[in-house]
């Protein structure tokens, strides 16, 4: 997913230009990239959550 | 296609509204405040049922009760308005028009049929399975249906949100990150996300199974998935009212959040970790492992409380350096006391931030703990617990926001403000009542979801302790005092958006932009906040010693309480 970097935004749209030539930090890409959370956000429960309780339940014998 | 590119800009606030996006968040808030208007009058009745001295209505229609107010709250109003603040939250914050506004429409329209054919199997009468419909218990297949189409409208919709958020981006209507409220919106959005998918793996295989197609549904199974919707669509609702707290801070104070970094990382653990404690709901059920109910209740669940414990405090804090910048600078406490408390929008706000944290969060870990849960599983402290959250916390967020919603979404004056100023307190604290008692009729064991807890004629009676029958009466009354801050609530607003007085809009022009860029809004409030360091404010270093003290306060009531409770456990079975 291609990151569109915050310098490209229009000039006079009330940007502070001293942080222009910064590189962005990792954590803050991350955090502005809501797809990327979306992922994480299902993936995290599915896994953790249904899927590795759904294979526990599946495991339980069945009576006879 | 035709793009519409119209923009309000609202003349009191600086908002910027596209058109279309401004009609649906109306729409969907209003359909929201109608299910909130039916859930009302059935919190009433079952209100006065479980009231041990009135006892109200029969049985059957108890259950059928209980079931439509479980459903009409939880999640149509709850989810009607939430879609509202989240279009708010990508349109009007981010200047930007809505992407496809008739998908938007079709995701409403859906949501009103899979509302209203739901409610219908429910007053039909054969659908009294409680909002959580446990299989093998059966529903009307309209029953389920009418929850999938609901669940299919509210994913749609969340799409649209996404949709904006590219639009935004692509249209560059804002530089580098979204504003925090924003963000807190794409986290409800991500949770929605799971949710509403979690839903739907379970839904659709129980209609299918209620109309005959499917032989057998699992129960424990049934129970598992479905709590991943059913948990996490409550965490949908804290991450929605954690940015409505932030977004009225903002707006009455022009406060900002004393770091967006920390803030924006308490949220990512939201979205990383909230939603996996949604095993605490199987907590007492065999089957499931405690390395899965310890992994997803404890330490995963442990990391989002951080994460709500870190924006119960940097709001308040937020609120405390604005208004010490203001000069409320004196002692500890002098800006909480100088705080607008004749203003609903802060003061529900501020009641619903203080009942979250000390009612449902603390009350929420003790229950989340494995062994501890065993003391107050199925009493009616679960729903004492939830009630403190997604009524004193989510509810009264939303109700504040909208008294401030009413003037600039709706361009109408409020109607009845003095009543309008009664409201968030007869609200709040009644229900902050009621949720206690019913805590404490908990731990004495009083079963939730009981029409007799007398349990007359039983095969093997139970007597519980005149102080059960006491507390259940404490819990009806301040329940009816909540009844009544809730119909104030709908007097207000049902009052203002029909009936109130427009305001005229002088400056009123729609913003012909060719890059759907509007003029930027500027939050009212906000441009006389004065800005800078903090130089010279706070007591002893700290910029917010009062929110420092509220935040030990907290924590040591947390201790005790959750202390207590092991040492009831222990006697719970004397062992010696
Ligand atoms: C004045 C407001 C309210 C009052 C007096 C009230 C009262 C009650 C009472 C007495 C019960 C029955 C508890 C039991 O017997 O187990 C109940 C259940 C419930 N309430 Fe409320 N309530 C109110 C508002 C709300 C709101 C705003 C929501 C959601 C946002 C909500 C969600 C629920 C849910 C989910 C249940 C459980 C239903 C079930 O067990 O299936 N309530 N309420
Ligand atoms: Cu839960």
């Amino acid at each position: 997913m291609s990151q569109d970097p915050a310098q490209t935004g229009p000039a006079g749209n009330d940007g502070d230009d001293d942080v222009y030539d910064e590189p962005i930090p990792m954590m803050q890409s991350l955090i502005d990239n809501p797809f990327l959370l979306l992922f994480l956000g299902v993936a995290m429960p599915t896994v953790l959550y249904i899927v590795w309780g759904v294979m526990e339940i599946v495991g339980i014998p069945i009576a006879k | 296609m035709a793009v519409n590119r119209n923009f309000r800009t609202c003349p009191s606030t600086g908002l910027v509204y596209h058109e279309p996006a401004e009609k649906l968040i109306r729409w969907n808030a209003v359909a929201g405040v109608v299910s909130l208007l039916v859930g009302g009058v059935l919190a009433l009745l079952v209100t006065l049922t479980r009231w041990p001295a009135v006892k109200l209505l029969p049985p059957d229609w108890f259950y059928l009760a209980l079931t439509a107010h479980g459903l009409d709250m939880l999640v149509f109003w709850i989810i009607f308005f939430e879609i509202a603040v989240l279009y708010f939250a990508a349109s009007t914050l981010l200047k930007c028009r809505l992407a496809t506004p008739k998908v938007a429409w079709a995701a409403f329209w859906l949501m009103i049929v899979g509302a209203i054919m739901n409610n219908i199997a429910v007053f039909k009468g054969d659908s009294s399975v409680m909002f959580t419909s446990y299989v093998p218990m059966g529903a009307h297949p309209l029953f389920y249906l009418g929850l999938i189409l609901f669940a299919v409208g509210a994913l749609v919709a969340v799409f649209v949100f996404f949709g904006t958020l590219v639009v935004g981006k692509a249209e560059k209507t804002y530089n580098g990150s979204v504003p925090l409220v924003t963000f807190g919106a794409i986290t409800a959005a991500i949770i929605a996300t799971f949710t509403i998918a979690a839903g739907a793996i379970i839904l659709i295989p129980t209609f299918l199974w209620s109309v005959g197609l499917v032989s057998h549904i699992d129960s424990l199974m049934y129970r598992t998935v479905w709590w991943g919707f059913g948990h996490s669509s409550q965490q949908i609702n804290v991450a929605a009212h954690v940015s409505v707290w932030y977004a009225i801070a903002a707006i009455v104070f022009g406060a900002k959040p004393m770091s967006e970094k920390v803030s924006r990382t308490a949220f990512v653990l939201y979205i990383l970790f909230l939603q996996l404690a949604s095993a605490h709901h199987l907590l007492a059920d065999p089957g499931l492992t405690s390395n899965w109910k310890i992994f997803n209740t404890s330490y995963a669940m442990y990391l989002a409380v951080l994460a709500s414990m870190v924006h119960g405090l940097t709001v308040p804090g937020a609120i405390e350096v604005a208004q010490r910048e203001k000069g409320f600078n004196k002692g500890f406490f002098e800006w909480l006391r100088k705080a607008p408390w004749g203003n609903p929008c802060f003061s529900g706000m501020f009641i619903s931030l203080v009942g979250f944290g000390f009612l449902g969060g603390i009350s929420g870990v003790m229950m989340g703990t494995e062994q501890l849960n065993l003391i107050i599983h199925n009493t009616i402290y679960v729903p004492g617990h939830f009630h403190a959250t997604v009524v004193v916390g989510t509810t009264l967020a939303f109700m504040a926001l909208t008294y401030f919603l009413i003037p600039t979404l709706f361009r109408r004056e409020l109607m009845f403000p003095g009543m309008a100023k009664w409201q968030p307190y007869v609200y709040g604290l009644g229900m902050s009542a009621f949720s206690v008692f019913m805590m404490g009729a908990g731990t004495l064991g009083v079963p939730r979801r009981h029409w007799d807890m007398a349990f007359s004629g039983a095969a093997m009676p139970h007597e519980f302790p005149g102080t059960a029958y006491l507390m259940m009466g404490l819990m009806a009354v301040s329940g009816l005092a909540a009844i009544v801050g809730g119909a104030m609530y709908l007097a207000v607003t049902v009052g203002s958006v029909f009936l109130g007085k427009k305001i005229q809009t002088p400056g009123f022009a729609h913003v012909p932009v060719r890059k759907g860029m509007a003029p930027p809004p500027v939050w009212g409030p906000a441009a006389v906040a004065p800005s800078g360091g903090h130089g010279t404010i706070g007591l002893g270093g700290f910029v917010a010693p009062g929110t420092f003290v509220l935040a030990m306060v907290f924590l040591v009531s947390f201790i005790l309480y959750y202390f207590v409770n092991w040492k009831y456990l222990s006697t719970v079975w004397p062992l010696s």
